[in-house]
């Protein structure tokens, strides 16, 4: 287990990135709705069309968050 | 130029202050003895250890000045996280923490005792106490400085802000919280600067879109076309490359002499693997660090190139050129609000937790190692705990104070490779002759050590009032390397064949001939130090030829 004192540092590391990929979700998910025309920046262009890049890297931070945290969480049941 | 941060960038960067004080908030009661405080009780697994060996030497320097320095010399730079930093990483790990953690030192200066004697012990403690504070300045001096630039905070409240944080973190959590926020800063810097290098290869038109565009630019500015995008290439003479050096002090100053004296003997980064768990976490320590160290190019040396290769960014340097605005433009251009706020928060981890590298290597050096020893010997251990949270306080204001003196530098490459050139390449020879010559004495290595300092400051007052000449700032310190080691060695040992030498018993778990390593055989092959070290060794041989 990666902790001293209880703390296993998966479970800030998983929280974190967790909180962040919601927000950036949320961020670019709005950004996506406004539309993208207008954007200086932060725009990918994909075979379908613009994509946000909040939206991809969002996606990114939120699974690597929950892979954190349930890493920590199966440590944690460990004998 | 003007960064515009939204609420959301402002609210990403509130959550991670919010969770590195949280984190040490959660570990301040289990911080009982000085062990815990100074050497997280010795038992965090290698994989943590192994991230924050990388992530304490991820500072400023390394992140923002490392782009900058792409941005102003070109690919060559890749040299101080290749050749001037994965040998080095490998040769401590299968070489030198079987001794640093098999002889339960508390620090490196301890180790000096257990190896050689009380005197050289003081002196190494000494000139690393005021090493470390002359340095723990530079992240504060570089967020002080970015804050202003982008965001117009004034200099001194950005400076306090940050020291304000750092000491707390640290106060609360000891060398766990800070080891704890270097991990998580590691990743917020992978996953917070990835995308720019993405989008930025992309923009520029891949790696040949890259190569291309360098090569413009070498050639408008009145250079050999390859000037810029060459590792190996250019080294041929000093005048050939914008480093201004050649491949001998390249080779012997800074891949072998600077290189393995900071990674093999300083305090900062070697208390990271003291930290872990036993001795085959210890071990495993950095040679883990070293396989991701040598990929982070890819994150800031990337981008820099990038930023002078591309028409949309390489105006906002301005003129003269300013080249450590290489990243802050970098996150301009490329980064949308809320990624945005990513990435300023990774510059900002990257900054404290260089800085809390600094301070918790100061805070147990001095009580270990000056305070304990020499000033108040004797005390109850919660008594040296509480000196270690007083010791982390005046670090933090003299962290304060010497990012002033920064200010009067105008590269900080050249000013951390000065220091590291005077008190770490003399280190490096004691080092050596004591961990593989069992005859070295401790009169040899104080004096040698003593002598190597004082002959690298010689070397520096000479170059500074231009009695002695190099091609570039960088060459002068790569040789005052070289001059401060071979001083330091030759002293060594003429000193201890004119003295008496240690029983060989005395000796044993200190010096390599002398200490059996049963534990190796049991490994299979593949767990066994010296094989993981070969395997990153042939790793980074082939990138070195990829860029060559």
């Amino acid at each position: 287990m990666a902790a001293i004192g209880s703390l296993d540092i998966r479970w800030p590391i998983g929280f974190i990135f967790t909180i962040y990929g919601v927000i950036l979700l949320v961020f670019g998910g709005l950004g996506q709705l406004r539309g993208l025309a207008d954007m200086e920046h932060g725009v990918v262009e994909l075979p379908g069309g613009l994509l946000n890049v909040d939206l991809i890297w969002g996606g990114g931070f939120l699974v690597f968050g929950l892979l954190m945290a349930w890493m920590a969480r199966r440590a944690s049941r460990q004998p | 130029m003007e960064m515009h941060l939204g609420l959301v960038d402002y609210s990403i960067i509130a959550i991670y202050f919010a969770f590195v004080l949280g984190i040490g908030f959660w570990l301040r009661s289990h911080m009982k003895t000085s062990e815990d405080f100074f050497l997280s009780g010795r038992s965090i697994p290698g994989w943590v250890t192994g991230l924050a060996f990388m992530s304490a030497n991820l500072g400023a320097l390394e992140v923002l000045g490392y782009a900058a320095n792409a941005a102003k010399y070109g690919a060559v730079v890749t040299h101080f996280y290749w050749l001037g930093a994965i040998p080095a990483m490998c040769f401590v790990g299968v070489f030198m923490m079987p001794f640093y953690y098999g002889s339960k030192a508390r620090s490196v200066p301890e180790f000096l005792r257990l190896r050689y004697d009380e005197k050289t012990r003081t002196l190494n403690a000494g000139g690393f106490a005021i090493l470390t504070l002359l340095v723990s300045g530079i992240d504060l001096y570089a967020m002080a400085l970015l804050f202003q630039q982008l965001l117009h905070w004034p200099f001194f409240a950005s400076v306090v802000a940050s020291a304000t944080v750092v000491a707390a973190y640290i106060l609360l959590g000891g060398l766990t919280s800070s080891i704890y926020n270097e991990v998580l800063q590691f990743f917020l810097i992978v996953f917070g600067f990835l995308p720019m290098t993405i989008l930025g290869l992309k923009a520029v038109g891949g790696f040949l879109g890259l190569n291309s565009s360098l090569e413009s630019v070498a050639v408008s500015a009145g250079h050999p076309a390859g000037f810029y995008d060459h590792v190996w290439a250019n080294l041929g003479h000093a005048s050939n490359n914008p480093l201004g050096v050649n491949w001998i002090e390249m080779t012997l100053g800074l891949g072998f002499v600077l290189s393995f004296g900071y990674w093999c003997t300083d305090f900062l980064v070697v208390q990271r693997a003291l930290a872990a768990k036993d001795m085959a976490a210890a071990e495993r320590t950095p040679l883990i660090a070293a396989v991701p160290k040598m990929f982070f190019p890819a994150l800031v040396i990337l981008p820099g190139l990038v930023a002078i290769g591309f028409p949309e960014v390489s105006p906002g340097f301005g003129t003269p050129p300013n080249f450590n605005l290489a990243l802050p433009l970098m996150l301009q251009r490329f980064y949308p609000s809320g990624l945005l706020g990513i990435g300023m928060t990774a510059l900002l981890a990257s900054f404290m937790s260089g800085m809390a590298g600094n301070v918790t290597a100061f805070n147990t050096v001095w009580t270990y190692d000056i305070y304990q020893t020499h000033i108040n010997p004797g005390k109850p251990d919660r008594h040296y705990l509480m000196m270690g949270r007083v010791a982390t306080i005046v670090a933090v204001v003299a962290g304060v104070l010497t990012a002033f003196i920064v200010l009067h530098f105008n590269n900080l490459m050249d000013y951390l490779q000065a220091l590291f050139s005077i008190f770490n390449a003399p280190l490096f020879a004691t080092f050596l002759l004591g961990m593989f010559w069992k005859r070295t004495t401790g009169h040899g290595a104080f004096w040698g050590l003593l002598c190597g300092l004082v002959g690298s400051t010689s070397h520096y007052v000479l170059y500074r009032t231009d009695v002695i000449r190099y091609y570039s700032p960088m060459g002068a310190n790569f040789f005052q390397a070289m001059w401060a080691f071979g001083i330091g060695l030759v002293v060594t040992v003429v000193v201890t064949l004119m003295t008496k030498p240690r029983p060989e018993s005395e000796l044993v778990g200190l010096v390599y001939s002398l200490t059996p390593r049963p534990e190796l055989a049991r490994l299979p092959w593949y767990q066994r130090p010296g094989m993981i070290a070969l395997g990153v060794l042939g790793l980074c041989l082939i990138l070195n030829i990829i860029f060559w």
